[in-house]
């Protein structure tokens, strides 16, 4: 078993990734190759050119600004979650890296291709939800920026069309004191969640002064409990305040498929916040 | 049309030049265009872990890469740890001393992740080592003795063994 026929290109910059994408049709970008690489060697995806994002240098990196990290979309998962800088200003990510896959899938797991991926289940994509995330494209008409909210157009179809490639996701960081938790449920460890919760919050003399609620694995895309986090600004920061957002979380509306009901990921998401 | 690229890819401190097929991962090609056949492909789309490698010296599922993507890389295969002919690797000591196999199909990938794993953990605890080995599936559940092996080699790696 092995991916069918296709010519190979491997571009030295995002200039040339956009001049290739534009001159070739039926093309797949590949990042870390840790979702598109099985679905081509189950020949789900039969591509006609593959353009390797691998030889892409400009494409790797963490940059930290005043108050944002901007990641490069082919850094790997493992050089994110072994960040100084990412584990200072954003811990969330790296409670989070550790439900992505396994070591050896994030050895080569790219930012970039989780969010081009969208599987609803996937950590980094609820990450970026979470904190609001500005993703840069890259076109033949040059650069345009997507927040996170209008990224997902559909189950797992990003706002990303044939002739663009996702270069940078750029992760606004809270500057007051925070603390933030990443929670899963899967069947077992590595695997796809069922649910997650990524949550947030700021407090200040007792009450809550920020607060941000973002679920995964529910719906075709993460969510976000808006109502919630807004209710929770001014609440006293104690269990019977939790208690309520978590009773609120529970009335999302959620998927259901052959495995899993949508009343028990429901239930999940009340557990998890 | 055949798709082909030159690579030099260095495989257990062995260069190798070869032609491959673009679309030839970097299993296959071990297996069939070099006969390293240590390593073992499962499921080939990145679950059982059966064929995971070192690449510059990282564990990586060789099914989910392309050969021509490790040109000009090390990749190290289960072929490569023991220091000789009689001297195996720790691991592959440890994996002798505990039974820490039955069939025998998970074992190469069992033992490159362990590698890996102990290189950036030295003294894992014992919940660490079945995280690190959750990527590799082991359908004889020999997952007692492989858990038993990973702790005890860890130790004898430590002691500089």
């Amino acid at each position: 078993m092995k991916p069918g026929p296709f010519t190979y290109h491997d571009p030295g910059t995002v200039a040339e990734v956009v001049a290739l994408l534009a001159s070739h049709e039926d093309a797949k970008l590949l990042a870390g190759g840790q979702s598109l690489m099985p679905m081509m060697n189950m020949r789900f995806v039969v591509p006609d050119h593959v353009i390797d994002l691998n030889t892409v240098g400009e494409l790797a990196g963490i940059a930290a600004d005043g108050d944002a990290l901007t990641i490069g979309a082919m850094t790997r998962q493992r050089d994110i979650r072994a960040s100084d800088e990412v584990a200072a200003k954003l811990p969330l990510a790296v409670e989070a890296l550790g439900w992505v896959g396994h070591f050896q899938t994030r050895n080569r797991g790219t930012i970039g291709g989780s969010l081009s991926h969208l599987d609803p289940a996937a950590e980094l994509p609820l990450v970026a939800a979470a904190c609001d995330a500005v993703l840069t494209v890259a076109g033949p008409d040059g650069n345009r920026e997507v927040p996170i909210a209008e990224w997902p157009l559909a189950y797992m179809m990003p706002s990303l069309a044939p002739d663009e490639v996702l270069t940078s996701i750029r992760l606004p960081v809270w500057s007051e004191p925070h603390g933030s938790a990443f929670v899963e449920f899967a069947r077992r460890h590595g695997d796809f969640a069922i649910v997650s919760v990524a949550a947030m919050l700021a407090v200040s003399g007792g009450k809550i002064t920020r607060a941000v609620i973002a679920i995964g694995g529910a719906d075709t895309a993460p969510i976000r409990l808006r109502d919630t986090e807004a209710a929770l600004v001014g609440a006293e920061a104690n269990a019977a305040t939790f208690a309520e957002a978590g009773a609120a979380a529970k009335k999302i509306e959620a998927m259901s498929d052959a495995y899993v009901s949508s009343a028990y990921r429901q239930r999940l998401a009340g557990g998890g916040v | 049309m055949t798709d082909t690229r030159d690579i030099t890819v260095t495989i257990n401190g062995k260069t190798h030049e070869a032609s491959v097929e673009t679309r030839t991962h970097l299993g296959d090609f071990v297996r069939q265009q070099l006969g390293l056949t240590g390593t073992h492909l499962g499921c080939e789309h990145g679950v059982c872990g059966a064929c995971t490698v070192l690449v510059d010296g990282d564990a990586v599922r060789s099914c989910l890469m392309l050969a021509v993507q490790a040109n000009g890389r090390e990749v190290t295969t289960v072929e490569g740890l023991a220091e000789s002919r009689t001297k195996l690797h720790p691991v592959q000591e440890a994996f002798w001393k505990h039974h820490g196999l039955q069939c025998g199909f998970c074992t190469p990938g069992m033992m490159i992740s362990i590698v890996a794993f102990l290189k950036e953990n030295p003294d894992p605890t014992e919940a660490e080592v079945r995280e690190a080995i959750s990527g590799n599936i082991c359908r004889c559940t020999g997952y007692q003795n492989i858990v038993a092996a990973a702790l005890d080699a860890a130790a004898v790696m430590k002691q500089g063994g």
